[in-house]
């Protein structure tokens, strides 16, 4: 038994709602959200260690028992997605502190993002499938506010649009998950797992787990399903785009992992053919997409589609191997796209535009964000030293192994394509001569720069000391995939079955 | 604003009894139908019947708190006692009760003060958003002028 595994989620409540008590001192509430970000950040970077350690962690909220009550289950990809998640919101939140006005703040900005990281935290953590309904909610609503916060009118176009494409990912979750109580009735994941195996009518379970693919899959923006992204991205603040492509779809990608790595593993090996078709078609539509886009943000938010390709395709590998290499390049992609948004989105403040052809010559006027935008850009082609490079190079091995060649090939080709088009807005942005007189522009401030930079250091770090990473990965990978170890975690030895016969009798 | 006298009769004698009745959801809640999500209804219904019969701004003086801190506050306190069962090694929300009951409001342990923030939340939500329905014209006399125009 963790106990403490509801700390995390505990404190970003009581952090949200503090913030809003005392929302008129400034700086208190400042404080107050960075502290419990901090906390965050902290007790998942001491997860990560003790779930190395220790091996999974199951907490029983009101010490109910797993099949009745809702089990909190922290594995090594939880760990990982959490660490992630609490890094980019601690620098999220710096930046909007240079970055947006004090409007915002008097509308309930801070303790949204607060709200939108415990949506984010509990759908990593929880270990049933209604509870991560709940969870999405929590992570919508909050993110409903902040794509709509400033109410201008692209701001509401683009709201309208995230809001009902999401609501009907939503619903197609619930009837998914009212179809599984239904056939299997339980709706702890160990529990349905293990009741998965001795089932009458495979069929009817495909059909859920379709369901379940498209649920997800509009969230995580997979390829007939990703429409709403690109439209809606480019309208809020930079500093609310960059938050939403580190965790949003990345949610989503981890609940595909979640409910089909460990729990519809038969499932997944039905529809693995269909996931890497879906994969590979993700990926390359998404990349040309983004050549099409002549906005900084328009463009790397078509790349946010590309890249979930890759982890779509690591999910579609179906084994212990895939899952690790999707992981590894889903955490990646989460720190690096965060950090593009920052600098792009410092270079949009500077020119006061998003469109590409207005800019130019930033490279003699901000060297440094240049240097940082470049190592960006390699990082998610996917050269070497970044971890870009790992993460492309962990999926394409196993791609290679499990002779997916189809899916490995265009994998290759997108990072080309990825690179070439990346180097559009390099072009355009930072090298080429500038039509307007560019020494009037205002120079970008530490608090813009910081939070980008930071993390590219991080990309570059994680490359440079890849072998750890890549080892925390491979054994997260194994956890996702454990079926038999995660339901022993979860329900005790005997599994969930026996506990449910006993509190029944 | 309705303009109705049997309404504002009803709601002036109404409005105590709903709050007096809340307070007695609240406290007989966990094992008995009620709790803090009841209570919370009941009472933001006796304040939501004020601003239907006297308006909002009226409704606003009767009871003078800011809801939005109230609702911020009641999540705050509710989040809190699930917490010292930490202290004791337990899983996050498992209730610690007094041995005997008090007279008139009964047992009492950590699930009764969780509701008493569910209970707060719930009213400050549900008359917050009520008010600001009710309030629109005050708020954006603009668009109403726009409106009447056509």
């Amino acid at each position: 038994m963790a106990n403490h595994l509801f700390l995390p989620i505990v404190s970003l409540m009581i952090g949200a709602a503090l913030a809003v008590l005392f929302g008129r001192q400034r700086w208190v509430a400042r404080g107050i959200v960075v502290g419990s970000v901090l906390f965050h950040l902290v007790y998942s970077l001491r997860l990560l260690w003790v779930v190395a350690e220790h091996g999974r962690q199951v907490s029983q909220a009101g010490g109910w028992l797993a099949p009745f009550g809702i089990t909190f289950v922290a594995d090594g990809a939880t760990a990982i997605m959490l660490a992630v998640a609490s890094l980019l919101t601690l620098m999220t939140v710096l930046y909007s502190f240079a970055s947006l006005d004090e409007g915002y703040e008097r509308y309930f900005y801070y303790p949204l993002v607060l709200l939108l990281l415990l949506g984010v935290s509990g759908a990593f953590m929880t270990g049933d499938l209604f509870n991560l309904y709940v969870w999405f909610e929590v992570l919508l609503l909050a993110s409903f506010g902040l794509i709509t916060l400033g109410g201008t009118r692209a701001q509401l176009e683009g709201g309208l649009k995230y809001v009902v494409l999401n609501l009907m990912g939503s619903i197609a979750f619930l009837i998914g998950c009212g179809l599984v109580y239904g056939v299997v009735g339980t709706l702890n994941m160990a529990h349905i797992a293990e009741r998965m195996q001795t089932i009458q009518q495979p069929g009817i379970m495909t059909a859920i787990a379709c369901i379940f693919l498209f649920a997800f899959g509009s969230k995580a923006a997979i390829l007939p399903l990703f429409f709403w992204l690109p439209t809606s991205y480019h309208t809020p603040p930079v500093a609310v785009t960059a938050i939403f492509s580190g965790l949003l779809t990345k949610v989503g990608a981890y609940s595909l992992y979640r409910v089909f790595g460990t729990v519809m593993q038969n499932e997944l090996l039905h529809l693995a053919p269909w996931i890497l078709t879906i994969a590979w078609l993700t990926m390359l539509v998404g990349v040309f997409g983004a050549m099409a886009q002549m906005n900084v943000r328009r463009i790397l938010s078509f790349h946010i589609v590309s890249q979930i390709g890759y982890s779509v395709m690591g999910l579609g590998l179906a084994s212990s191997l895939g899952l690790a290499a999707g992981l590894l390049f889903t955490a990646h992609v989460m720190i690096v796209k965060t950090s593009l948004f920052f600098i792009g989105g410092a270079a949009e403040q500077i020119y006061g535009t998003g469109d590409i052809k207005k800019m130019g010559g930033l490279a003699r006027r901000e060297p440094v964000l240049a240097i940082f935008w470049f190592l960006g850009i390699i990082s998610l082609a996917g050269l070497p030293p970044m971890s870009g490079f790992f993460g492309k190079l962990a999926l394409l091995q196993a791609g290679v192994t499990q002779g997916a060649w189809l899916v490995t090939g265009v994998a290759t080709l997108t990072g080309i394509l990825t690179l070439f088009s990346m180097l559009k807005i390099w072009n355009e942005v930072f090298w080429k001569k500038s039509y307007a007189d560019i020494s009037k522009l205002p120079r970008v401030s530490l608090g813009l720069l910081l939070p980008g930079a930071l993390l590219v250091v991080i990309s570059l770090a994680l490359g440079l000391g890849a072998s750890v990473l890549v080892d925390y990965t491979s054994l997260a990978g194994g956890q996702l995939f454990d079926q038999a170890g995660y339901i022993q975690s979860v329900c005790g030895l005997d599994g969930c079955e026996a506990v449910f016969q006993a509190a029944i009798r | 604003m309705y303009e109705s006298v049997i309404l504002r009769t009803v709601a002036r004698v109404m409005m105590p009894l709903l709050l007096l009745l809340s307070v007695f959801m609240l406290l007989r809640g966990h094992n008995l139908p009620g709790g803090g999500f009841i209570g919370g209804l009941l009472a933001s219904a006796a304040i939501i019947m004020q601003i239907i019969a006297f308006g909002p701004t009226f409704a606003r003086k009767v009871i003078r708190v800011g809801y939005l801190n109230m609702a911020a506050f009641g999540v705050f306190f509710g989040a809190l006692w699930g917490l010292p069962a930490l202290f004791f090694n337990l899983p996050y929300m498992d209730a610690f009760w007094i041995n005997d009951p008090i007279p008139g409001i009964g047992k009492i342990g950590t699930p009764v003060l969780f509701d008493v923030g569910v209970f707060l939340a719930v009213i400050g939500v549900t008359t917050r958003v009520a008010l600001l329905l009710a309030e629109e014209p005050e708020l954006f006399p603009m668009y109403v002028q726009a409106e009447t125009e056509e």
